[in-house]
């Protein structure tokens, strides 16, 4: 079965499978995501890296292996998306312009939906004295809020700035609401979810601001085995 | 007839020298006449008399049992090994996407507040459009859902069995040795006898006579095309075939549907010139017939090309026109938006469905990866082209209707006659990048859920 699934994109040679879990096993500095990668294995299956695999080279117009920032704009979808640009960049590690098949499928793995097993591992570990920060502990693991913090924080100073507000708020409004209006609805949002007096919004008041949302709904895709 | 026998026996027993020489030319020549006599019979006449003789129909049952043999080896093979292969089998798709609408997610039962959660939908909006769209994978080959049998849609299929791959192994004999030189040497004759027949026809005067000539000139050569590529064609309700000062529509596939349309019917076409083998067929064409070619790319063809057709539907003695106003060759799929040019002009709209049977060869031309002529050699060395063409009946613009209501209406009827889905988005975007009106269009969606009597609320304050 593995010897049939043909030459890995990733690592030329080696089966489809074998690479999977060489993925899992990888970590380390990717997308420039600041916490610890969340393990790949059991997240993402063989016959999905195989199509996530055909889909990279149908966007990868210039068939050199990786894709440009063009090469995703040309998805229509995409392109009326208002926060089309934002989303475009998650794929780009830092300072690059290129992103080959392993960055490519590193950023869509975030979106599989965590695994009941592995929610469950966290709650049975030894419970803490805050439990609390347990909770931030996990929550910190769960990447659908890194993602959703990324798309604020630009400057990755791990702080949703005033500015980085109001970039993401006009990119959302286009020109339908005015300057001051915007600022206000900004420094409203800041105001409700500031809790240290810093004017800005940190990672924990961020995820404290979305206790009420459905963060993994929202934010999960289903792929199809 | 006796002395006919004698006479070739003379000269047979004659040449005694040359005999091995003469023995061996007369098999060649009764060879070379058995040929052409089964050819006249079997292609020719049936062409330019439109008969079938349902040779191409039982070849077609023939290769619709063996692929269903293969699917199940497959399936067999599927079962002994408890293999992914049945996954990429069956799926069709990378992700599946939920269907909720800005207002459900955004909103839900809060209006007129801006929450950081809002940035949610969007995003995985955005994602979701990068593991796979509805637009992009229009535009290249449809995914089957089993093997059938043709080395370019094999994907380590044929390891399943040593029976598969034997039959996989004759087929392909079968293909590249057998039907591809037939074909290609039917096309080829095809093509020179649409050259001088319409270059002949060419030479006469205007007239009755010259209309009917150009006419059975197109038609023949169209049905020969067709079954060189062993085309199996059923057409449905030809009651209702395109009239003469009407319009017909169609969905575009690839320049196959013009060859199959043209034979059962005459058209005056309206399309993109070409160059190459496709231009050479068009300029014998317009020698006879009246044809609106263009270039797609400029925008004063179109409307050159509005006033044409209102010219020439006006006249009610002039064939009628088709037109496929995706502008594009979709993959068969599904109907892109349709352009609204031919719904202003006022005509009666005789809608088409056109829809190709993927299991016996891909009739989709991907224009942007594969030339004319990669694409004819793809053609001739798949199983066969069968495919069903509905004529619907026709259609006319209401009075306060709209170009683009009507528009949608046709191609809604046609979508669903095809068994096929119905997509807004424009082909045109295979080419080009999307207008950034719709992007502002979302904005302003956003906006009205955000906003609620011109301000952005705050619970706190009330």
């Amino acid at each position: 079965m593995t010897s049939e699934a043909g030459a890995c994109p990733l690592v030329g040679g080696a089966s489809l499978c074998a690479c999977a879990r060489g993925l899992a096993h990888g970590g380390g500095a990717g997308a420039g995501w600041p916490f610890a990668e969340p393990p790949l294995l059991l997240t993402v299956s063989h016959s999905q890296i195989t199509r996530l695999y055909s889909r990279f080279t149908s966007l990868d117009k210039g068939e050199n292996g990786t894709l440009s920032r063009e090469d995703f704009q040309r998805i229509p979808e995409l392109a009326i998306n208002p926060l089309g640009d934002r989303i475009i960049n998650a794929f780009f590690p830092e300072g690059e312009d290129q992103v080959n098949f392993r960055g490519f499928m590193r950023t869509l793995a975030h979106f599989r939906p965590i695994e009941d097993n592995e929610k469950s591992k966290d709650q049975n570990g030894p419970e803490p004295l805050n439990s609390r920060s347990n909770k931030l502990h996990c929550k910190k693991y769960e990447p659908s809020y890194t993602i959703a913090f990324r798309l604020y924080d630009l400057d990755k100073d791990d702080k949703i700035s005033r500015d980085e507000l109001l970039q993401v708020l006009r990119m959302m409004v286009g020109v339908n609401i005015s300057d001051e209006q915007l600022g206000s609805i900004a420094d409203r949002t800041i105001q409700e979810a500031d809790q240290d007096g810093d004017s800005a919004i940190s990672f924990a008041e961020f995820v404290k601001v979305l206790e009420k949302v459905d963060v993994e709904q929202k934010m999960s895709i289903r792929f199809l085995h | 007839m006796s002395k006919y026998c004698q006479a070739v026996g003379w000269h047979f027993e004659g040449a005694s020298m040359e005999k091995n020489r003469g023995g061996y030319g007369l098999v060649e020549g009764k060879i070379l006449s058995v040929c052409l006599v089964l050819f006249v019979v079997l292609v020719l006449l049936p062409s330019m008399f439109r008969v079938s003789l349902g040779i191409s129909h039982i070849y077609v049952k023939i290769v619709v049992k063996t692929l269903e043999w293969a699917t199940l080896q497959i399936e067999k093979g599927v079962k002994k090994q408890k293999a992914l292969v049945l996954e990429n089998l069956t799926s069709n798709g990378i992700i599946q996407r939920e269907e909720a609408s800005m207002e459900e997610e955004i909103a839900g039962q809060r209006r007129g507040r801006f929450n950081l959660a809002d940035v949610l939908y969007f995003s995985k909006k955005g994602f979701e459009a990068v593991a796979e769209d509805e637009v992009t994978r229009r535009f290249s080959s449809e995914e089957l859902v089993s093997w059938n049998l043709l080395s370019r849609t094999n994907v380590s299929f044929h390891r399943i069995s040593w029976q598969l791959t034997f039959v996989w192994v004759i087929g392909i004999l079968i293909r590249y040795c057998l039907l591809m030189p037939l074909r290609v040497s039917l096309a080829s004759f095809s093509m020179l006898l649409l050259v001088s027949a319409t270059t002949v026809v060419g030479q006469f005067p205007n007239g009755r006579v010259k209309r009917w000539l150009s006419n059975q000139v197109q038609m023949t050569c169209a049905a020969l095309g067709v079954r060189c590529l062993s085309g199996a064609v059923h057409f449905h309700n030809r009651e209702n075939r395109p009239q003469k000062g009407g319009i017909c529509v169609a969905n575009h596939t690839s320049p196959l549907d013009v060859l199959i349309l043209a034979s059962d019917g005459c058209y005056s076409l309206v399309g993109q010139a070409h160059g190459g083998l496709l231009g050479l067929i068009q300029k014998s064409c317009m020698k006879t017939t009246e044809h609106v070619l263009f270039e797609r790319s400029e925008m004063k063809a179109r409307h050159l090309v509005r006033k044409k057709i209102r010219e020439h539907v006006a006249d009610k003695t002039k064939l009628p026109i088709l037109i496929f106003p995706e502008g594009t060759c979709i993959n068969n799929t599904s109907v892109m938006m349709f352009k609204k040019g031919s719904f202003e002009v006022g005509g009666t709209i005789h809608p088409v469905a056109i829809k190709y049977d993927p299991r016996f060869g891909d009739a989709f031309w991907n224009s942007m990866k594969y030339s004319m002529m990669t694409y004819a050699f793809k053609l001739m060395t798949s199983w066969a082209i069968v495919c069903n063409v509905w004529y619907l009946p026709p259609m006319v613009k209401e009075e306060e209707e709209d170009a683009v209501h009507f528009a949608d209406r046709v191609k809604a009827v046609i979508a669903a006659r095809g068994g096929m889905s119905v997509l807004p988005w424009d082909g045109g975007l295979k080419r080009k990048k999307v207008k950034e009106s719709f992007k502002q269009e979302q904005q302003k969606k956003y906006c009205q859920i955000v906003v609620e009597n011109g301000t952005v609320g705050n619970a706190n304050v009330h």
